[in-house]
């Protein structure tokens, strides 16, 4: 067994031709292209195998195509290969059949297949909506079957665990959007105005979207793949079985989560973003801390905090439902957990975006100083 | 002599501050098919990732094609992983492929093949483990548990090798298909000329496969031999895994079929 590969060799001698070596596929490596043209170019009816020390089925597929597909009529075939042509005239009789040529109509196909799926897509998602909707009127009377551990559980993870990193982006923001726009302010003499630019903008605006997209990315992906990942070890179905609603366990206990944190984490994000442009604008305006925080309540009014609010906690429900739609779409299979994961990531963040502009033109007359 | 396809040799094995394994040696000569017993947590799984690179003794060595595994450059290694290959016990087939593309995979691999030999490898090692052409085209999430362990197996031959190691072969399946995959190995091993190592608790499994046993108790190989000459071996795990009632009518069906 463990004795040295001997190099495939095709010898021509009097008319007849004798594979020598070993013809494996282990052996034939580097040889292989060398073989296939001398055996495509050999011209010789008489076989001898004799000299071959090892035949595997890629070795035997190879002469089994020289000879088009039948055993040379003369020929030494020392028993033992005998087995490897049967099963190759076998196989003959029963090649695997190629796949299907993509056609015009299969593209065609493809497209309705694309727009049935997105309807189907919309279907599901108002299903899941629906279904959580008669869980929750379900759950009104039963005040001890909420899955309040779960949603601790979750509130945690989404929500104080995410507190470190929307600092830090917020932080950053902050400084970069104050340093950009005391540039600009300070070539029109307007430097006080930096209070209002930074109040309404990361307040209103800044805040609840960047929290949204990062926790899209961060806690909405993870949902998915959770889910994704029960689906594919049948945890979900266990839960089925043993007659517990998966979405009064799996999907309500994120839905409320997400809701309760995302407001508060829009307030710290914003919190901390506010204090990044403060600090750029003192040393790049030399406004003072004790001004900017004086002049904020005055230039901003509170409504704009609780529009703020308002987005974080819809935001955060449509983050929810979106993570949790995609995650229990997924097959048993690595291909659609991936792929389900990017989707769900790409379909929340451009619904938030879609559902933060339907908000800006809903509340156009509220908040803003004229 | 000949040459040992496999051997372990002073392996040990520590989890923790657990020894699992003290000292295994065990050398496996080819053309033998070896299952490797033992109770429960007695680390044969264990063995059999040691026996493939998967995990890595705490001691000892695991030499194969009288080889350490993890010699030479990684050129070598490959050439050496090429000759054995394992199916593994709920089949591993990569769930984003079809069975085709899963058989396939290995050979493309390998880059020796050209694409239409390859076809035909892959339509030869469906019939070699009974498959259908039509089946080629299947997903593995559509497969029953049986055609998984066929799909599996014709994964593990695609690239011709010389030493198989099965981790249980047989578990999940009905009483029948075990029994016709385990005429199937057996068939594949005799005509092939294969080495097999295999980690099985189903004594009829044992029974009408093996050449060998190895009996792994008390961190070590309590006895390597011939199922007969095993079976006479006093100590308290052997007679009672194999000469209990149980046992005994199990094997008793072996030698009748």
């Amino acid at each position: 067994m463990a004795d040295a590969i001997r190099t495939p060799e095709l010898h021509l001698s009097e008319g007849c031709l004798s594979p020598a070596g070993d013809w494996t596929l282990l052996a034939l490596g580097s040889h292989a292209n060398r073989l296939r043209q001398e055996l495509a170019a050999a011209k010789a009816n008489r076989w001898d195998l004799s000299a071959l020390t090892r035949l595997d089925s890629f070795g035997a597929l190879l002469l089994w195509r020289a000879w088009g597909g039948r055993l040379p009529a003369d020929m030494v075939l020392p028993d033992g290969y005998a087995t490897q042509f049967e099963r190759l005239a076998a196989m003959d009789e029963a090649p695997v059949p190629h796949p299907p040529r993509v056609g015009v109509v299969d593209v065609v196909a493809g497209l309705g297949g694309a727009l049935l799926g997105l309807f189907a897509h919309l279907g599901d998602f108002l299903a899941l909506i629906g279904r959580l909707a008669l869980d929750c009127l379900h759950l009104l009377g039963r005040p001890r079957n909420w899955p309040l551990k779960e949603f601790s559980a979750n509130l945690y993870k989404v929500g104080v665990k995410a507190m470190p990193v929307s600092a830090l982006v917020g932080f950053l923001i902050g400084v970069v959007l104050s340093y950009l726009s005391a540039l600009q302010l300070k070539a029109f003499g307007a430097d006080i105005f930096i209070v209002n630019i930074l109040g309404l903008g990361i307040i209103r605006e800044l805040g609840p979207v960047l929290v949204s997209v990062l926790v899209a990315g961060r806690s909405g992906s993870a949902m998915t793949a959770q889910l994704g990942v029960m689906r594919v070890t049948e945890e979900v179905d266990a839960l089925t079985v043993m007659g517990i609603s998966n979405y009064i366990r799996l999907v309500l206990p994120k839905v409320m989560a997400l809701s309760v944190a995302m407001p508060l984490l829009v307030l710290w994000t914003s919190a901390v973003a506010l204090v990044g442009g403060m600090m750029s604008a003192e040393l790049q305006l030399g406004l003072s801390y004790g001004y900017f925080i004086e002049t904020l309540p005055k230039v901003v009014p509170a409504a704009n905090l609780f529009i703020a609010l308002g987005k974080g906690a819809v935001f955060g429900v449509l983050i929810a439902l979106v993570a949790c739609h995609f995650g229990l779409r997924v097959k048993p299979n690595t291909e659609s957990l991936s792929a389900n994961t990017t989707a769900s990531v790409v379909t929340s963040i451009t619904l938030v975006i879609l559902v933060d502009a339907v908000f800006a033109i809903a509340t156009r007359s509220i908040g803003v100083p004229l | 002599m000949t040459t040992p396809v496999l051997s372990l040799r002073g392996l040990s094995t520590r989890f923790g501050s657990n020894w699992v394994h003290k000292g295994v040696d065990l050398d496996i000569p080819p053309g033998e098919v070896v299952s490797l017993v033992g109770g429960s947590g007695s680390g044969k799984t264990t063995l059999l990732r040691q026996m493939v690179g998967l995990l890595t003794p705490t001691e000892g060595e695991v030499r194969v094609f009288d080889e350490p595994l993890f010699a030479g450059s990684r050129e070598a290694q490959r050439q050496r992983r090429r000759r054995f290959a394992m199916c593994f016990q709920g089949g591993a087939l990569f769930s984003a492929f079809t069975v085709y593309e899963n058989i396939a995979f290995p050979l493309r691999e390998a880059g020796i093949a050209t694409e239409a030999e390859i076809r035909e490898l892959v339509a030869l090692k469906l019939t070699m483990v009974e498959l259908l052409p039509s089946h080629a085209a299947l997903m593995p999430a559509e497969l029953s548990g049986g055609m998984i362990k066929r799909v599996a197996l014709a994964r593990a031959l695609a690239l011709e090798p010389e030493l198989l190691l099965l981790d249980e072969p047989t578990a999940g399946l009905d009483p029948t298909r075990s029994a016709s995959f385990v005429a199937l190995i057996r068939d594949l091993q005799q005509q092939l000329g294969l080495t097999v190592v295999l980690v099985t608790h189903d004594l009829d499994t044992l029974a009408a496969l093996s050449s060998k046993v190895a009996v792994l108790a008390e961190r070590r190989i309590l006895a390597f031999d011939s199922l007969e000459a095993v079976m006479q071996v006093d100590h308290p795990f052997i007679q009672e895994f194999f000469l209990s009632e149980r046992s005994a009518r199990a094997l008793a069906r072996a030698q009748g079929a």
